[in-house]
């Protein structure tokens, strides 16, 4: 059992979560993932290791609640418990001396940033992050990270902060003024891809995150599988960060959406129990 | 031995032996000649004295017949049900060259069956603490013997399991309708009743490192990681939507109860036709998993003939029986999908066998022929390799072909303190071998911690190649 320590609401409909899990916090670095099952019914889902505290033994998750596990997770209080959480899982994120290195996080995805640009500090790096996001109220850890860059950029959809416009018309901009050597970028899928096309001319070396459907992460099963340069791979124990260039996104994206369907039915379904249960309390 | 109806059984997902009655047993023991020299021991991987626990039957002490099987075979109740008998005890019995040979495996089960409905497990002897932790990796048959017998003689062993359940393939991998899941919880009650604490969410390379659990006054490290990461063909369209590696398709099952969705929150796809790829006891597993989803038509495609199917013979039958369609002498080629990427056929070589090589095996060659089976969901068993994560975590630990461990017949590995055996160090194996190759290790690391060995090992030669 995995005691929840501190819940906080972040942005409409993310969520920050510190737990207590010292062996994992002890171990964790940068671009680790977890995988957690909130209870005996519940499924198997991957989270990014957003931030540790190796002394207090707790690690930081943030979520958006888009589905069933999710939304279940964001109405979990202080004091309870998850049932289970393995990890940390992955490969670390490769962190040397590249110079200058340009994170680029959209959404949710920005915040798992944050370990890979501690830790590319400590290395020495020159570092921009540019964010992106619809609106304003959904930039995330915005004032983190302004703490810890050399250079931050955010973008928003409406202008409502930072420049307006998508997170790739910033990184143009970046690579235009001057010599870029690393982007690292995390976020929608076709995010990823768009900043991967934009990189690809330059010949910029670029590492993306991706988020396939897993289901225990340690290699057993294969649901995770991506096609990486014309090779399958397994992203949870091959990646999850590979080569942007040799990505087929569009089998990322298809794969994704094959439990469509169930999804939704799981998540109707979950809503519709809590209301119930809701309405026979009043 | 008594069978549910397959019209019946092929919808649900219970248990489909139900073993022999009480009446059944006794008729069966009865046949039993009691031979001087029992051929049958010489086929149990783990030599259990076949004769000696019959001879209890006879005389209907079931308890006294299980408490001999329990000293050569920690989990009975599991290797009635799941071992290979017609190629290792039963294969070989005496009776077999005339008739039926006795049924040592049903009889193997009853009277582990028979003990759960009298009651609680007889604990055999604990000897007192001697205070020596020892650390076992993986809690799959290989993993569970080595702790239980470890524990028999005193030391105070943790087992570390990567998943949020114990029993390795037994629990994620091997269907509840051939192996209940009330049983492998029985059975690894029996081993904690032990002393044993079994920590799971545990990966260790990850969660503990093999360093840290030296520091940490460990004595001995026994990895039993087992061979779970799954193989496939690099056949086009291998990563189409509804295709699935069948390590997956049965995880989804087993260990999150997918079939149960939505009361449970994991999701399978059910299927209408299925073409399973394999022949061995995953393909057989996963073409029954699917029917028992409400596939109307599942096949099992195998470029070998039925010959050489390497699975369980009583599960072909009862494949069989359920009407799972078997499809010989085919080999996949491509998996076609719709315009959405959806798997919507199979494309297959016609093959056909060679005469013998010099080795005397016969290899299928494609005819030239091909055919296309119509089918939306395609589930890969063609086998399974070593699980990666804490092999790569350990440097300097000697490895052969896709990444085993090196051990001796005794399981140690040429780093001194670590030992491993079962699928880590054979390839995909048996339970009960992986049995076997635990209580070997048991011993040695035994003999290691009391100083009966030289602490530095030679570099062993693998236990086996293939
Ligand atoms: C290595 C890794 C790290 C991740 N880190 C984070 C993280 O730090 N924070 C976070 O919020 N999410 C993260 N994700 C995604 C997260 O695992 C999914 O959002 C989660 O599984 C959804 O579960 P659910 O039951 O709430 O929603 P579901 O009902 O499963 O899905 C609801 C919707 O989300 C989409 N979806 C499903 N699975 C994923 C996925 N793996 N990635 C993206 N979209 C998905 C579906 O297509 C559907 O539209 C990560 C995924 C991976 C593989
Ligand atoms: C579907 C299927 C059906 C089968 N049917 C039969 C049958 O009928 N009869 C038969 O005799 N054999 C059968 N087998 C084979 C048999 O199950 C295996 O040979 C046997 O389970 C191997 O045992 P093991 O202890 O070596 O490993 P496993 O049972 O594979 O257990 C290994 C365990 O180690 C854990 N682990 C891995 N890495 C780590 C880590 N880093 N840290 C902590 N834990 C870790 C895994 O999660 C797993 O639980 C079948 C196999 C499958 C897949
Ligand atoms: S353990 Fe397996 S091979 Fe040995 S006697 Fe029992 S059923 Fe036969
Ligand atoms: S070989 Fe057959 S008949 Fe002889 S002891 Fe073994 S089981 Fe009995
Ligand atoms: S999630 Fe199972 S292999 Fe990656």
């Amino acid at each position: 059992m995995f005691p929840i320590l501190n819940k906080t609401k972040i942005a409409p409909l993310v969520d920050e979560m510190t737990i207590k899990a010292p062996n994992i916090a002890a171990h964790a670095k940068a671009g680790n993932f977890v995988v957690l099952r909130i209870h005996e019914k519940g499924e198997r889902i991957p989270l990014t290791i957003a931030d540790t505290d190796k002394q207090a033994g707790t690690i930081t998750l943030l979520f958006q609640k888009i589905g069933k596990t999710t939304v279940e997770l964001g109405r979990m209080e202080p004091g309870e418990s998850i049932r289970d959480i393995a990890g940390p899982l992955g490969h670390p994120t490769p962190i040397t001396q590249y110079g200058h290195c340009v994170l680029v996080g959209g959404g949710i995805g920005s915040a798992t940033l944050y370990p890979v640009l501690k830790a590319l500090k400590d290395a020495e790096n020159k570092t921009t992050i540019i964010l992106g996001a619809r609106t304003k109220e959904l930039l995330v850890w915005e004032d983190k990270f302004g703490a810890l860059a050399d250079e931050m950029l955010p973008t928003t959809d409406d202008g409502s902060s930072g420049r307006k416009g998508l997170v790739t018309e910033a990184l143009k901009e970046v690579i235009e003024k001057g010599p870029v050597d690393l982007v690292i970028a995390v976020g929608p899928i076709r995010m990823m891809k768009a900043v991967s096309d934009l990189t690809r001319p330059h010949a910029i070396k670029t590492i993306v995150s991706l988020n396939p459907v897993m289901v225990e992460g340690t290699g057993m099963c294969g649901a995770c599988r991506v096609t990486i340069g014309g090779k399958t791979r397994f992203a949870c124990v091959d990646g999850p960060e590979f080569d942007a260039h040799e990505v087929d996104f569009q089998e990322l994206e298809r794969r994704l959406s094959f439990y469509k369907n169930e999804e939704q039915q799981a998540l109707h379904l979950f809503l519709r129990r809590r209301k119930r249960k809701v309405t026979s309390n009043t | 031995m008594r069978h549910r109806d397959p019209l019946k059984r092929k919808n649900d997902f219970k248990e489909v032996s139900l073993g022999l009655t009480e009446k059944q047993a006794d008729k069966e023991a009865a046949r039993c000649l009691q031979c001087k020299k029992p051929h049958c021991v010489s086929g149990c991987p783990v030599e259990v004295d076949i004769p000696k626990f019959i001879s209890f039957v006879k005389e209907k002490d079931y308890l006294g017949g299980l408490k001999k099987i329990r000293e050569y075979n920690m989990l009975p109740a599991i290797c009635g049900r799941v071992c290979p008998q017609e190629t290792q005890c039963q294969g070989y019995c005496i009776l077999g060259k005339k008739k039926r040979p006795v049924s040592i495996g049903a009889l193997e089960r009853f009277v582990a069956d028979y003990e759960a409905t009298v009651g609680r497990p007889e604990l055999p002897e604990v000897n007192p603490p001697n205070g020596h932790k020892v650390a076992v990796v993986g809690s799959g048959p290989a993993g569970l013997t080595v702790a239980a017998d470890l524990a028999k003689l005193g030391y105070d062993v943790t087992v570390f399991e990567a998943l949020h359940e114990a029993g390795g393939v037994l629990t994620y991998g091997i269907p509840e309708f051939r192996l209940p899941k009330k049983i492998i919880q029985r059975e690894a009650d029996f081993v904690k009743s032990l002393g044993v604490k079994i920590l799971v969410n545990h990966v260790i390379g990850r969660t503990l490192t093999v360093e840290e659990l030296f520091a940490d006054g460990f004595r001995a490290l026994f990895i039993g990681v087992g061979a779970g990461s799954p193989k496939y063909m690099g056949i086009p369209g291998e990563n189409l939507n509804n295709v699935y590696f069948a390590s997956e398709f049965l995880t989804r099952v087993n260990l999150m109860k997918a079939h149960k969705f939505p009361a449970y929150d994991t999701p399978v796809k059910k299927a209408s036709q299925v073409a399973v790829v394999g022949a061995g006891n995953v393909a057989m597993d996963s073409a029954r998993t699917a029917l028992r989803l409400g596939a109307k038509k599942v096949y099992i495609v195998y470029r070998r003939t039925e010959r050489e199917m390497p699975s369980r013979h009583e599960e072909v039958e009862n494949a069989k029986e359920e009407g799972v369609e078997f499809m010989f002498l085919s080999n996949p080629k491509e998996i076609v999908g719709d315009e959405n990427g959806y798997v919507k056929a199979l494309r297959c070589d016609k093959m056909v066998m060679c005469e013998p090589d010099e080795s005397g095996r016969r290899k299928p060659e494609c005819s030239g022929e091909e055919f296309t089976l119509d089918v939306d969901q395609v589930i890969m068993a063609i086998g399974q390799t070593s699980n990666p994560i804490l092999i790569r975590s350990i440097l300097g630990l000697k490895l052969w072909g896709e990444g085993y461990i090196v051990s001796d017949k005794d399981g140690r590995t040429n780093l001194p303190g670590m030992f491993a055996g079962g699928d880590i160090t054979t390839g995909a194996a048996t339970v009960i071998s992986a049995m076997g190759a635990g209580k070997r290790a048991a011993r040695s690391i035994d003999d290691y911690i009391m100083g009966r060995t030289e602490t530095t090992p030679k570099t062993p030669e693998p236990a086996l190649t293939s």
